[in-house]
């Protein structure tokens, strides 16, 4: 490729043409902010507060400006800086400027932007506002837009990755505004719950309906035996809310802080992972061996199951009937465990500490109450358990490392990888492998399915079968992927499909990274590997191999797929319209 | 939040479905049509609910929210029918200082609408424009293509009677 040469800072800095001089400052280590800047998605150029100075005085902003050969750039001149910080200045005078109760103090972008400058007076260009009303219609989140500074993130999101698109600019200049058409409230479009715009927000605009307090009540309530059970992806991101590197493990910590928060058991949802694994593989090894729909497609991420109720629901019949991990083990623990502990059902509380906004829609779904009791009573994101960590003044960092409690503790290392895109794939052909060959795998891995890819695939010879499979994350992969299955252009027995990009460990409901480092860091890529470290440190890596799961059938279910099973683990779906008919 | 929905009921008839449908089918493939669908749509309703947006939405595999995007940014796109009587109050500059704001206030408060809506029974409708062209007779304001000048505030109730 062709290079270029220019000096930044008067330094001499070689970059491939094409580089914007953002990107070449970035390769000279020179750090310029961005704000409304993401990588790929939103390179638009809006909020200008990456201006830099070039050679002849002019003041560019340097994420959209292609670096030139000889160029000469300044990132920190005195009229570089007034620049940014009156820019910040401005934004501030349209904000709604309640910093000290706002969720996001202290990790606001905005905030952070406005003290490096040096703002000293934020209500310097104070004047007319604009007004809005905070949008509570949707079952996971809030839209707050007074707080909203029209960086279009959370609209590239929800368009490039997710191609889902309800949300986008309404009006124009002063009156503009981010929302869904004809100002309907988030509840009433066809939002798939995911809460990938709310995990890109530099401010405090977007965030979860937050279920901490209620969960606090339980816990304090004597009367109820509350039960905690924590997602794969979660202790692959906890870390970061706790100053910990990206990518670092906390699953010990995790379940130390649980304990000292009051819960009156610890369970891991890699237990519930697992149980997925046993129906999962059995109901595809029956839908390959009866001549079933074909080819079936996993139903544990919400988002996704929700995003083909609504833009595939013909293809309602390929999904998996199973539940998700978390409301399989919530009515498990509502059922076996309420049994074999002596508990009413009626008086245990699950709370599911997930790396996902969907599944606080997941839990109110039809069908998600396999005991008469819903399976799963509060879910709380990874954010909202670190908030009640914080609250519980517990320090994170300092604790030891503890295990989880039994019997819906114990789990295989095929639960745990759940939480990375070809996780499940991986796991379910782990099992489904030696059920079909009646042999043991040399090698637990099928690394042809990991990896951050949007679409991977691979084929199998399994026991003389040929089986081809598929996996997606990211919906507007899954969008292009089924198109092409639709098409007959390809063929698969199973696939696995994730709403996030890389799957559940950049769920929208982890720790938020501020902008400049996801455009420079891999961080799905960096959580996934901490997942697949602890999978690869397990003894037992298979699902099946899971002692607590083989007593489970043997003492309660019965084998997989049994009517029992049924009855507790598996759920249906509804078709749901792209665009609502309102009267 | 609540749904913004005209105050006058949607009334599009089969045969002005048919006609955007086929339009649509016309245009759909070209790059770059979803701008002259709109505008034919406008034609063709007067305006564009959600009801026509939602069916180009539909037929042009394109997020509604793209579709209202482009609806509210462009002036020229009207989300609200307009009345059997249009009005329209000028607020250039000569007539503002002769009081038009106050004028364009009080038709306001007589219909019971703002600027840019249609009463219910669909015979007024209110528009802001500028400069008519009639600066010697501000304040001045036209319905349908009769034009009013020199008006005061206490003319309005017998001039809007005139159309009851």
């Amino acid at each position: 490729m062709e290079n270029i040469n220019l000096k930044i800072n008067g330094i001499d800095v070689t970059v491939p043409k094409g580089s914007t001089i953002l990107e070449a400052a970035r390769l000279a280590n020179i750090e310029i902010p961005t704000l409304c800047f993401l990588k790929d998605i939103n390179e638009i150029g809006a909020c200008r507060v990456c201006v830099v100075e070039l050679g002849n005085g002019r003041i560019v902003t340097s994420c959209v400006y292609p670096a030139e050969e000889g160029m000469e750039v300044f990132t920190n001149t005195p009229r570089v800086m007034e620049s940014r910080k009156t820019t910040v200045e401005l934004l501030l005078s349209n904000h709604n400027r309640t910093c000290l109760s706002c969720i996001r103090s202290g990790h606001c972008e905005l905030q952070t932007l406005a003290k490096e400058l040096g703002v000293e007076d934020e209500g310097l260009y104070d004047g007319l506002k604009t007004v809005s009303e905070p949008d509570f219609s949707a079952a996971h989140m809030v839209r707050d837009n007074s707080k909203c500074i029209l960086c279009r993130r959370c609209v590239a999101v929800c368009d490039a990755y997710q191609s889902v698109s309800v949300i986008g600019a309404n009006n124009r200049g002063f009156d503009t505004c981010i929302g869904s058409p004809f100002e309907m409230g988030l509840g009433d479009t066809a939002c798939i719950n995911c809460g990938q715009c709310i995990a890109v927000c530099p401010v405090g605009a977007l965030y979860e309906k937050d279920a901490t307090e209620e969960v606090f009540k339980a816990i304090a309530d004597s009367e109820k035996h509350v039960v905690v059970q924590t997602a794969p992806a979660v202790r692959a991101a906890l870390g970061e809310e706790f100053g910990l590197p990206i990518g670092t493990d906390v699953e010990g910590k995790m379940a130390a802080s649980l304990r000292r928060l009051g819960f009156d058991a610890v369970f891991d949802t890699n237990f519930g992972a697992d149980l997925t694994i046993m129906e999962e593989a059995n109901e595809l090894i029956e839908r390959v061996q009866n001549g079933g729909v074909l080819p079936m497609i996993t139903s544990c991420s919400p988002g996704w199951v929700r995003f083909c109720e609504t833009y595939f629901p013909d293809m309602l019949d390929n999904l998996s009937s199973c539940k998700s991990p978390q409301t399989m083990q919530g009515a498990i623990i509502k059922s076996y465990y309420a049994e074999k502990k002596g508990i009413d059902s009626k008086d245990i509380v699950v709370v599911s500490v997930m790396p996902c906004t969907a599944k606080k829609f997941e839990i109110k779904r039809d069908h998600e109450d396999g005991t008469g009791y819903p399976d799963v009573d509060h879910v709380i994101t990874t954010r909202e358990l670190a908030r009640m960590i914080r609250k519980g003044r517990i320090n994170f960092t300092t604790l030891p490392n503890e295990s989880f409690d039994n019997p819906l503790g114990e789990s295989t290392g095929a639960g745990v990888i759940f939480g990375a895109t070809g996780g499940v794939m991986e796991a379910a052909l782990r099992t489904a492998v030696e059920k079909l060959t009646g042999e043991t795998l040399d090698r637990p891995e099928f690394t042809e399915v990991r990896g951050m890819a949007g679409i991977k695939e691979a084929s199998y010879n399994v026991g003389g079968m040929d089986v081809s499979v598929a996996v997606a994350s990211g919906l507007a992969n899954a969008r292009k992927l089924l198109n092409m299955v639709k098409n007959g252009e390809k063929n698969y027995t199973f696939i696995e499909i994730m709403a996030c990009p890389g799957g559940c460990i950049n769920g929208g409901g982890q720790p938020q990274q501020p902008g400049y480092v996801r455009n420079t860091v891999d961080i799905p890529a960096l959580r996934a590997s901490a997942l697949y470290k602890n999978d690869e440190a397990k003894t037992l890596r298979k699902s099946h191999e899971n002692p607590e799961i083989q007593k489970l059938y043997s003492e309660y279910l019965g084998e997989p797929g049994s009517h029992k099973a049924h009855k507790l683990l598996h759920t249906e779906y509804v078709k749901r319209p792209v665009n609502k008919r309102f009267e | 939040m609540a749904l913004k929905k005209p105050s006058v009921p949607f009334s599009g008839t089969a045969e002005q479905e048919a006609q955007l449908r086929q339009v649509i089918a016309e245009l759909k493939d070209e790059p770059g049509s979803l701008m002259p669908i709109m505008q034919k749509a406008q034609d063709i309703y007067g305006y564009l609910p959600i009801e026509v947006q939602t069916i180009i939405a539909e037929e042009t595999d394109t997020p509604l929210e793209r579709i209202y995007g482009i609806a509210t940014f462009y002036a020229q796109f009207a989300l609200e029918p307009k009345g059997k009587y249009q009005i329209s109050v000028c607020l250039g500059t000569a007539c503002y200082v002769k009081g038009a704001a106050q004028i364009l206030e009080k038709i306001e408060n007589d219909l019971g609408i703002k600027s840019g809506q249609c009463t219910s029974d669909g015979k007024f409708s209110i528009d802001a424009c500028r400069c008519i062209g009639a600066c010697g007779l501000a304040p001045v304001m036209m319905i349908n293509d009769e034009v009013y000048g020199r008006l005061t505030p206490d003319d309005i109730p017998g001039i809007l009677a005139k159309y009851e």
